[in-house]
């Protein structure tokens, strides 16, 4: 035991961090295309798995074919698109239930995203040969650019979901009946909802490949996993931190603020060399923890396991 | 402005579950009217409503409103001209917005919701004065998230609702059902003064007797997806229950037989 802990080294953790932030940076990026069909829209869109990597190997593959890193980018927001408008268009148009319907998605873009990276399951991106907008060479630049895009995120966002149109997306996952007797057409809502999410984290996805230098067929696996993570963890923390004074602005910065500190915590996990096969479990156990936070806090204020005891004595 | 040609509407044809919820159902309402709807329980009276707000398509017939034929246009394409307060005080409004946000939706029923700002300073102001006439202090709760409302004053938020755009039609579902008498006096009022400030034609659906006579100036009695009675001017001035609860004995052949009619 004391040998094990010898082992470990705080300096090296301390240097493992900026990596861990600029990384954790990506996944709150995604997060927050996650917090639009979770909170939102109030439906789990399990397309994202398949999306992240549809950005990643459509970002791999174009710069490879010689288009500048930001132009990758936006093709990649397309695909990711096209991916949600599908999920979208699969729900509204053939009444598919919106989680199957993301299964389904995400099933064949497993397909696709091969054919995408020429039916490899790896594609490198060298940051040597290609001029690439973030890379894990340079962590301090990868912070800051991806920070920036992420400002950028939540400003746009917060402008749009206060528009007349972005209102009426809210409206529609709040009270789907309400917002039709009001004239707005849920379905084009749904599909435009399911379409941004997806662009958004298939720039995350573009994001990854080129901060690690590669995509991979399965670098989206479990996607969606940690971005609930990171969205609840952000509530969870910004509920904690601001309480009443939170607003939509800081909920989409608690949100990104989520994925840096998810990423951290495997950071950790990493340093403490427990076994990596076993991070899923790990982060299944969490994102349980923090979503049953909310419902076992209002369990202790009122329930009926306080009167057990109360009830036995009287009774017995 | 309201036309209801002949139209029917079964529910699960062909099954065993089959209901035939409206059949060849005519109505016609001049505009201002204020017509109340009663009928036992089953008899189509929220499906007739239903049918005219476009939940679903009807079997056959036409509605024509204010001279649109809606038949063919599904719900959202006919909000433009119809305001609806339901019975559960849960569905007419977005419980996780901003009262102001909900406010603002109902003002853009039926229009385009572009890129511009979804609440605007004036529309504020606009709202605030609304408020202030529901008499129930929302006005200082503009920000509030509406889930935190009770149910009556969502009641309340929702009639104003339905009002900001004036409707050709304001279709009333049984929306005092689920409060507690006081309040639901209250809502009533308050429908009274919206329907006579905006002289709206409306339908509103009550399993209360007393409250079908003593409101608006016309009522229909549905029974088995028809209507079998249409009362209006002096005469239902003067109608009692008693009487109204022997025409329907004669006409439906049954007694009315829910506990809320007989006891209301």
């Amino acid at each position: 035991m004391s040998e094990y802990f010898a082992s470990l080294n705080v300096l090296k953790l301390l240097r493992n961090m900026p990596g861990g932030i600029s990384q954790g940076l990506i996944w709150g990026i995604m997060a927050l295309g996650i917090y639009v069909t979770f909170r939102l829209l109030d439906v789990a869109d399990l397309t994202v798995d398949g999306s992240f990597t549809t950005g990643g190997a459509v970002t791999v593959m174009l710069i490879l074919a010689g288009w500048p890193a930001w132009a990758a980018l936006l093709v990649a927001i397309l695909a990711g698109m096209l991916a949600g408008f599908c999920t979208g268009m699969l729900h509204t148009k053939f009444g598919i239930p919106a989680i199957l319907a993301g299964i389904l998605t995400q099933f064949a873009l497993y397909s696709i995203n091969l054919h995408i990276m020429g039916m490899a399951a790896n594609k490198a991106v060298s940051v040597d040969k290609y001029h690439l907008l973030i890379s894990s060479r340079n962590i301090p630049l990868a912070i800051l650019t991806s920070a920036l895009i992420a400002i950028a995120l939540v400003s746009l966002f917060y402008w749009y979901f206060g528009t007349e149109q972005g209102s009426a997306l809210r409206a529609t996952g709040s009270n789907p009946a309400m917002s039709r007797a009001l004239g707005i057409n849920i379905d084009n809502m749904k599909v435009l909802g399911l379409s941004i999410s997806n662009g958004i984290v298939a720039l995350a996805g573009g994001l990854m490949s080129q901060y690690q230098g590669f995509a991979d067929i399965n670098m989206g696996r479990g996607a969606i996993v940690i971005g609930l993570a990171a969205v609840i963890i952000g509530e969870v923390l910004g509920n904690a931190l601001l309480k009443k004074y939170i607003n939509f602005y800081f909920t989409l910065s608690f949100t990104v603020i989520g994925g840096i500190i998810y990423y951290l915590v495997v950071v950790i996990v990493l340093w403490l060399r427990l076994n990596s096969n076993d991070l899923k479990l790990f982060t299944a156990i969490v994102v349980a923890l923090f979503l049953a936070v909310p419902y076992l806090r209002g369990q202790r204020i009122s329930s009926f396991a306080k009167f057990k005891q109360k009830g036995a004595k009287t009774h017995a | 402005m309201l036309d209801l040609f002949e139209i029917s509407k079964t529910f699960n044809p062909g099954t065993i579950n089959e209901k035939r919820a409206l059949h060849k159902l005519s109505l016609h309402l001049d505009p201002g009217d204020f017509v109340t709807v009663i009928g036992g329980n089953g008899a189509g009276k929220s499906t007739m409503l239903n049918a005219i707000a476009g939940v679903w398509p009807i079997d056959e017939g036409r509605i024509v409103l204010d001279g649109n034929d809606v038949t063919a246009l599904p719900e959202h394409k006919r909000a433009f001209l119809i305001g609806r307060v339901f019975q559960d005080p849960m569905m007419g409004t977005a419980p996780n917005m901003q009262l102001e946000e909900n406010l603002a939706l109902a003002k853009r029923r039926g229009q385009k919701r572009g890129l511009g700002w979804g609440v605007t300073k004036e529309e504020r102001a606009e709202y605030r004065e609304r408020l202030k006439t529901l008499g129930l202090g929302l006005e200082d709760r503009m920000t509030a998230r509406v889930g935190l409302l009770s149910g009556g004053q969502r009641q309340a938020v929702t009639l104003l609702m339905a009002s900001l755009q004036e409707p050709k039609l304001l279709l009333l579902d049984e929306h005092t059902a689920a409060l507690d008498p006081a309040t639901a006096a209250k809502v009533l009022d308050l429908s009274d003064r919206i329907v006579a400030e905006h002289n709206l034609t409306t339908l509103m659906i009550t399993h209360n007797m007393t409250d079908a006579i003593q409101h608006g100036n016309r009522l229909i009695m549905m029974n088995e997806g028809q209507i079998i009675l249409d009362i209006r001017g002096e005469e239902k001035k003067h109608l009692t229950r008693q009487e109204l609860l022997e025409k329907f004995a004669a006409l439906a052949g049954t007694p009315m037989e829910t506990d809320s009619v007989l006891l209301s």
